[in-house]
C-alpha cells in the first residue's frame, strides 16, 4: 500500500527572483515578491493563502514578518531552521498539513540580499566545543570532511574538480545563471584557484549571490484547476546526525542515506528511477557524497561514476542542471532552487510550453526528479522527489 | 571561572577542568562508553550516569585542513580533527608543525594550553610514533 502522503500535494506555482545580483532590495523584497510571482504563476490570489513556510538568515521568524508584510493570517505559520535544506522540510510538513485539511494554499519562501549587502551571511551560532579554534564555518568543516573522504577513498583534487567543471557546463547553458556566459571551466582552472581550506579552493565553493525564490503548494484535486500541470510531491524525507562536524559519525557518510531511504520509501521509487538529479551542492565534495549517499552509485565510487562529463551535459546522468550553487545561485540558503529546478525540468516537459532553456540545457521528457536539500555543515538532510502527474 | 567543586553543569565542569589544566571527558558507568563533547546523558541511551575520566590523551588526525590567512592578518593555521584511543572526536589544532604538514594518520597527544587568552586542548605530533 502507497504512503498516505505520496502524490496528495503538488507544486503549482513557482518563481524565482533578484537571482544573482539584487541590489536595493532587502531580503523582505525578494521573498515578498517571489511569493507574489509564485502566486500569480498558480492563478491563486494572495487571499487564499493560509500556510506559510519561511526561513532566512536575517528574519528570526521569517513566516511572521512574511505574514504581516502580505496581509497574510496563517493557520500555520512555520520558520523551521534546518538551515539549506530547510525547504525540503517545509514541503513534507506543508503536504502533511494539507493532507490533514488545515490548511488549503501553502506557500514556501526565501529571500536574501547578502550579496549586495556585503557578503556571506551565516545564520550559525558559535558551536561551543569548535568556535575556540576559529574554524571559518561553513567551509572549515566542508574541508575537514573532504580531506578525509579524499584519504580515505583515494580520491585526488583533479577528480573532484570534475564536479564544478560539470556544474559550470550546465550553467553555460542556463541564462538566468549567475556564471553563465562566463565561459567555460578546465580541472585546471579548478585547481590554480586560490587554497581558501585544504583541499578546497575557491572554485570548490558556491557562490555568494542575492536572490528570492517561492512555491505554492495545494491538494492534488484542488492542483487540477490551476493555470499550470501540477507537479507531485511523491517523497519526501528529512534526517541528521550531528550539528557539529566534530560530531559526525561516519564522515564519508551524510544523513542523506537516512532521508533518501525515507523519501524513497513514501514514493516506491529508487534512484534509478530518477530523470534528473538536483543535489544542494555548497562544496564541490557535496555532489560525491550525495550521489553516493542517495544511491546512483556506491560509497566511494561517485569520482569513478562522474568521470568524463558522466553529469555534465550530454552526459549519463543529468545532475544540477541549472548549474548549482556552485554555478547559478546561492543567496545563502539554496535549497529551494534545488526543488525550483527539479520542478520546473517536470513542468516544462508536461505544458508543451517552449522549451526554458536551448536545447541541452534541460532533459525533455523527465517525468520523475529528486531534490536533496543539505544545511548546516553536512548535517540536516532532506530528500524529495518530484513527479509528473502520470506519476502518481 | 568556576572552581570543578562548583561547576553543576556539564559545560561548566569541562571548562573548569580546563582552567586546571586538564582535560576530561565522560564515561557511562553503565555502558562503558566515553563521551566527548561534555553532555548531561550518554546520546542514544540517555543514561544520566556519566562520570568523569582522564583520556590517555592519545589520538590519531581523521581530518586536516590549513585554513588560509594572510601573513599580516595572522598567516596560516591549521585545524584538525582527532579521534581519541577512547572513541570520541575532538576538533582542535595540531601545533608544532607547518599547518600543511599535518597529515591524516598521523599520531597525536593532547596538551592543555592558552589559546587567545583561554585554556584549550591542543595537539602534538607524538614522535617516533606510526
Amino acid at each position: 500500500m502507497s504512503h498516505q502522503l505520496r502524490g496528495k500535494a503538488a507544486c503549482v506555482g513557482m518563481a524565482t527572483t533578484g537571482m544573482g545580483e539584487a541590489p536595493s532590495r532587502s531580503a523582505m523584497d525578494l521573498m515578498a515578491g517571489a511569493v507574489l510571482d509564485a502566486l500569480e504563476d498558480a492563478g491563486i490570489p494572495l487571499a487564499e493563502v493560509d500556510g506559510v513556510f519561511a526561513a532566512n538568515a536575517v528574519h528570526s521568524m521569517a513566516s511572521m514578518s512574511l505574514s504581516e508584510h502580505l496581509g497574510i493570517v496563517p493557520v500555520i505559520s512555520d520558520n523551521s531552521n534546518v538551515g539549506g535544506s530547510s525547504f525540503m522540510q517545509h514541503a513534507l510538513l506543508a503536504a502533511t498539513a494539507l493532507e490533514a485539511g488545515l490548511i488549503n494554499v501553502a506557500v514556501i519562501a526565501y529571500g536574501s540580499n547578502q550579496r549586495s549587502a556585503g557578503g556571506f551571511q551565516g545564520v550559525s551560532e558559535p558551536l561551543p566545543y569548535e568556535a575556540q579554534f576559529k574554524p571559518r564555518n561553513p567551509i572549515t568543516s566542508y574541508a575537514l570532511v573532504t580531506s578525509h573522504y579524499l584519504h580515505r577513498f583515494g580520491v585526488t583534487r583533479e577528480q573532484l574538480a570534475e564536479v564544478p567543471v560539470a556544474a559550470r557546463a550546465w550553467a553555460n547553458l542556463n541564462p538566468e545563471a549567475f556564471m553563465y556566459d562566463k565561459g567555460p571551466l578546465t580541472v585546471e582552472d579548478v585547481l590554480a584557484a586560490r587554497m581558501i581550506s585544504d583541499p578546497l579552493g575557491k572554485l570548490d565553493c558556491c557562490l555568494v549571490t542575492d536572490g528570492g525564490a517561492a512555491i505554492v503548494m495545494t491538494r492534488a484535486d484542488r492542483a487540477k484547476d490551476t493555470r499550470h500541470t501540477p507537479v507531485h510531491l511523491l517523497g519526501a524525507g528529512v534526517a541528521h546526525y550531528h550539528r557539529m562536524i566534530s560530531t559526525m559519525p561516519d564522515l564519508a557518510v551524510t544523513a542523506a542515506t537516512t532521508s533518501g531511504e525515507r523519501a524513497y520509501a513514501m514514493a516506491g521509487l529508487t534512484a534509478a528511477d530518477m530523470d534528473s538529479v538536483q543535489l544542494y551542492d555548497a562544496f564541490s565534495i557535496n555532489t560525491l557524497l550525495f550521489l553516493e549517499d542517495l544511491g546512483f552509485c556506491a560509497k566511494g565510487e561517485a569520482a569513478e561514476f562522474i568521470k568524463g562529463g558522466h553529469i555534465a551535459p550530454g552526459g549519463g546522468l543529468p545532475v544540477n542542471t541549472n548549474g548549482g550553487g556552485l554555478s547559478c545561485v546561492h543567496p545563502g540558503m539554496y535549497g529551494l532552487y534545488v526543488m525550483i529546478e527539479a520542478i520546473a525540468q517536470i513542468r516544462a516537459t508536461l505544458d508543451g510550453a517552449p522549451a526554458p532553456r536551448d536545447v541541452g540545457g534541460w532533459v525533455p521528457g523527465t517525468k520523475l526528479a529528486l531534490a536533496h536539500g543539505n544545511g548546516g555543515v553536512l548535517s540536516a538532510q532532506a530528500t524529495t522527489i518530484w513527479g509528473a502527474p502520470e506519476t502518481v | 571561572m568556576t572552581d570543578v567543586a562548583e561547576a553543576t553543569g556539564p559545560e561548566a565542569q569541562y571548562r573548569a577542568y580546563l582552567a586546571e589544566g586538564r582535560f576530561m571527558i565522560q564515561k557511562s558507568r553503565s555502558s562503558g562508553q566515553y563521551v566527548f563533547y561534555p553532555r548531561v546523558a550518554e546520546p542514544g541511551t540517555g543514561a544520566r550516569d556519566l562520570e568523569w575520566v582522564a583520556p590517555s590523551g592519545l589520538g590519531r588526525v581523521c581530518a586536516t585542513t590549513v585554513t588560509r590567512q594572510r601573513p599580516e592578518t595572522g598567516g596560516d593555521y591549521n585545524i584538525a580533527m582527532v579521534d581519541l584511543d577512547e572513541g570520541p572526536r575532538v576538533l582542535s589544532r595540531v601545533t608544532g608543525m607547518a599547518p600543511e604538514e599535518v597529515t591524516i594518520g598521523l599520531r597525536v597527544e593532547a596538551y592543555v594550553d592558552d589559546l587567545d587568552g583561554a585554556p584549550a586542548v591542543l595537539f602534538r605530533k607524538v614522535e617516533g610514533a606510526q
